[in-house]
C-alpha cells in the first residue's frame, strides 16, 4: 500500500518531504510525488501516515 | 532615477539642501534631563546602550532605522508544521503584500547569490531574514540554517534574523546562537489555549497531528519555553501578534504582559489581513479585520508593557528593500542567474552606515530641541493630534503628494511627536494626472489626521483635503519629520487657542491591507 500526493491541491511546501521516514517523497517537474515502491504509509515507523498528518492543504491520501 | 528607495545621492544631496527644520540652537534645552534625552546623542534615551547598537540599523527592531535601512528575505523555507485559519500559501500573486506570499522559492545557494547580488545593488541593506512562506524552524529548519552558515562567511556584515511560530523552537535555540542570529521574531497570537484552538485548527508535533485545545496548549508552551530560552541567551526577541477582531482582541493586552515578562523585546501588534479572495479560512468565513482606530486603541492599552512596534508593514516573505516597498520584481530567479559571478564588496554600505552615523549624532539632539520647545509652550490641555506624511525615507518629507504609496502616521502633543502607523493608499497620481477615485480612497485612509505633509501637492487635490478638514502642509518641504511635526503642533495649539481650527478627535479611518507594488520610475 502506498499514498499519493494530489498534485492539484499541493502547495509545494515540502512539509511531507522532511517528515517521510521512507525518503520515498522527492521533487519531479515543480511537484511533490511519492514513489510508491518507497511508501510504507509508515507502518513500523509511526502511528499514521505522516506526509498526511503534516500536509497543510490535505492532499495526501491512499494511491 | 528615484524611486522608493533613497539612493545614496537622494540622501547626501538632501542632507546639504535642508538643515534641520529646528537646529539645536539651545543645548541647555536639550540636555534638560527631563523626559526624554539625557544629553545623549549616541542613542535613543528609551534604550539599553547595548539593545540599541544591536537594533539600530534593523528596520524591523527599530522604527528609526525603518527609514535608512532595507532587509531581504530569501524564500528557502517553504514547509509548515502549523495551520493558522488566517494564513494562505497557495496563491501568489505579485501584487499581494502579506506574509506567506512568495513568487520563488529558493534553494540556500540561491538564496546567497541573490543576497549578495542585492546587497550590491541596495547599500542600505543591512538585514537577511527568514520569514518563510512556511516557518523557518519547520523540516528541522535544514535550509533556515543552511543558508545563514555560508552567509556568515560571505557577507559578515550583514544581520541574521528570522522568524517562526515557535513550535520548533526550543529545539533550535543552540544552533540560533551558534549561527549569531541575534534577532528573532516569534508569532504568538495567545496565552489562552481556549483562544488559540479559534485560531489553530491544528499544529503537527511529535510526529502527530494535534487539534483543538491540546494543539493549543502545546504551541503555547513551546512558544513561551522558546522565547525564555532565547532571551536568557540575549538574543533579541520580537513578538507579534495577529488582531483578530472578536477572538483575541481583548486578549492582546494579556499577552503583552506574558511576553514581556518573558523578555520579550518588542511587540508588534499586527491588522488580521481577510480579504476573501485570498481563501484563508478567516477571510471566507467573514473574519473581519480592525479598523485603524481599534488597532491604535489595543496598541496604545498596551503602551507601558513591551515596547510597540508601530511601523510594521506585513510585508511577504520575498520581500527586498526598505519597509513599505518591494523591490522583490528587480530580483527575479533568472535576472540573478543571468548575473554570472557575483563580486563582493561591502565598501558602499559601509560609506552608507558611516553617513547615517553623522546624520544621527545631530537628529538626537535637534528632536530633544524641538520637543522642549513644544513641551515649554504648548500646554497639557492641548490633546495630540496625528499627521499623515509623504516620505520616502531619511526621516525627511520628501515625497510629492500624488506619488505616495502610503502615509506615515505621526501623533504630535505636547510631549513630543511619536511614528505610530502607516496606512497605504494607491498613488493619486499616476503619469500627471490625478484620479479623483483614488482621492477618496487617500481621504479614508487619513480621515483621522489632521493635517498631511509633503514635499509638494496640487491645487485639486490640496482643495478636496481642505473641504475633508485636513489641512495639507507644504511648507516643510525636504526638512525633518519630527521636528516640523512639533512647529507645526506649536502653531495648531495657538490657532486651536484662537478658536481657528477645530480638533479632529474621534474620526476613524480605513485600513488598506491590500496590495503594494513598489516600482523604480
Amino acid at each position: 500500500m502506498a499514498y499519493k500526493i494530489k498534485s492539484a491541491e499541493c502547495t509545494v511546501c515540502g512539509a511531507c518531504e522532511a517528515e517521510c521516514p521512507n525518503i520515498a517523497i522527492s521533487l519531479k517537474k515543480g511537484t511533490y510525488v511519492i514513489d510508491p515502491a518507497k511508501c510504507t504509509e509508515c507502518k513500523g515507523h509511526f502511528d499514521s501516515p505522516q506526509c498526511a498528518a503534516v500536509c497543510p492543504a490535505d492532499c495526501c491520501v491512499p494511491a | 532615477m528615484m524611486g522608493n528607495v533613497v539612493s545614496l545621492d537622494s540622501i547626501f544631496g538632501l542632507g546639504e539642501l535642508a538643515p534641520p527644520a529646528v537646529m539645536p540652537a539651545a543645548p541647555e534645552a536639550a540636555s534638560g534631563c527631563s523626559s526624554s534625552s539625557c544629553g545623549s546623542s549616541d542613542g535613543p534615551a528609551d534604550m539599553d546602550p547595548a539593545v540599541w547598537e544591536k537594533v539600530k540599523n534593523h528596520p524591523c527592531y527599530s522604527e528609526e532605522a525603518h527609514h535608512y535601512f532595507a532587509r531581504m528575505h530569501v524564500a528557502v523555507a517553504p514547509a509548515c508544521n502549523i495551520q493558522c485559519n488566517y494564513c494562505n500559501r497557495k496563491y501568489d500573486c505579485s501584487n499581494e503584500s502579506r506574509p506567506g506570499v512568495v513568487s520563488e522559492k529558493l534553494t540556500p545557494d540561491q538564496a546567497l547569490k541573490k543576497i549578495l547580488a542585492v546587497a550590491q545593488e541596495i547599500p542600505q541593506l543591512s538585514v537577511i531574514g527568514i520569514a518563510g512562506p512556511g516557518d523557518s524552524l519547520a523540516a528541522a529548519g535544514k535550509n533556515t540554517f543552511a543558508t545563514f552558515e555560508m552567509l556568515q562567511k560571505k557577507a559578515p556584515d550583514l544581520k541574521l534574523c528570522l522568524s517562526t511560530n515557535g513550535l520548533a523552537l526550543p529545539d533550535h535555540v543552540d544552533t540560533i546562537a551558534q549561527y549569531n542570529i541575534d534577532h528573532v521574531t516569534i508569532t504568538i497570537n495567545m496565552v489562552d489555549p481556549e483562544v488559540g484552538a479559534r485560531i489553530y485548527p491544528w499544529i503537527f508535533y511529535k510526529h502527530k497531528r494535534w487539534t483543538g485545545l491540546d494543539a493549543a496548549k502545546i504551541l503555547h508552551e513551546q512558544q513561551m519555553l522558546g522565547l525564555e530560552m532565547l532571551t536568557s541567551r540575549g538574543i533579541l526577541v520580537k513578538v507579534n501578534s495577529v488582531m483578530i477582531p472578536g477572538v483575541n482582541d481583548e486578549h492582546l493586552l494579556e499577552v503583552n504582559k506574558a511576553v514581556k515578562s518573558c523578555g520579550a523585546f518588542l511587540h508588534n501588534i499586527m491588522p488580521l489581513i481577510s480579504d476573501p479572495a485570498h481563501g484563508t479560512y478567516f477571510g471566507l468565513n467573514g473574519q473581519r479585520g480592525p479598523t485603524a482606530q481599534e488597532l491604535k486603541l489595543v496598541q496604545d492599552a498596551c503602551e507601558g508593557g513591551a515596547k510597540l512596534m508601530r511601523h510594521c508593514r506585513q510585508c511577504r516573505a520575498d520581500a527586498v528593500g526598505l519597509l513599505g516597498e518591494d523591490r522583490g520584481e528587480e530580483f527575479t530567479a533568472d535576472k540573478i542567474e543571468a548575473m554570472g559571478f557575483v563580486e563582493y564588496d561591502d565598501e558602499a554600505r559601509r560609506s552608507y552606515r558611516d553617513h547615517v552615523e553623522a546624520e544621527r549624532a545631530g537628529r538626537h539632539a535637534s528632536k530633544a530641541a524641538a520637543q522642549a520647545d513644544v513641551r515649554d509652550s504648548v500646554g497639557a490641555g492641548v490633546d495630540p493630534i496625528l499627521i499623515a506624511v509623504a516620505t520616502k525615507g531619511g526621516e525627511r518629507i520628501n515625497e510629492h503628494f500624488g506619488h505616495a504609496k502610503e502615509f506615515q502616521i505621526y501623533e504630535v502633543g505636547p510631549d513630543g511627536a511619536k511614528f505610530v502607523g502607516h496606512r497605504r493608499v494607491d498613488q493619486y497620481c499616476e503619469g500627471g494626472s490625478g484620479d479623483i477615485d483614488t482621492l477618496d480612497g487617500v481621504l479614508a485612509a487619513i480621515n483621522d489626521c489632521t493635517a498631511v505633509f509633503v514635499a509638494k501637492i496640487g491645487g485639486c487635490p490640496s482643495k478636496s483635503l481642505a473641504d475633508a478638514g485636513i489641512e495639507p502642509v507644504d511648507r516643510f518641504a525636504f526638512d525633518y519629520i519630527e521636528e516640523s511635526a512639533l512647529a507645526y503642533f506649536k502653531d495648531y495649539a495657538e490657532r486651536l487657542g484662537q478658536g481657528v481650527v477645530q480638533s479632529r478627535a474621534g474620526q476613524d479611518a480605513v485600513i488598506r491591507t491590500g496590495a503594494l507594488t513598489a516600482r523604480r520610475a
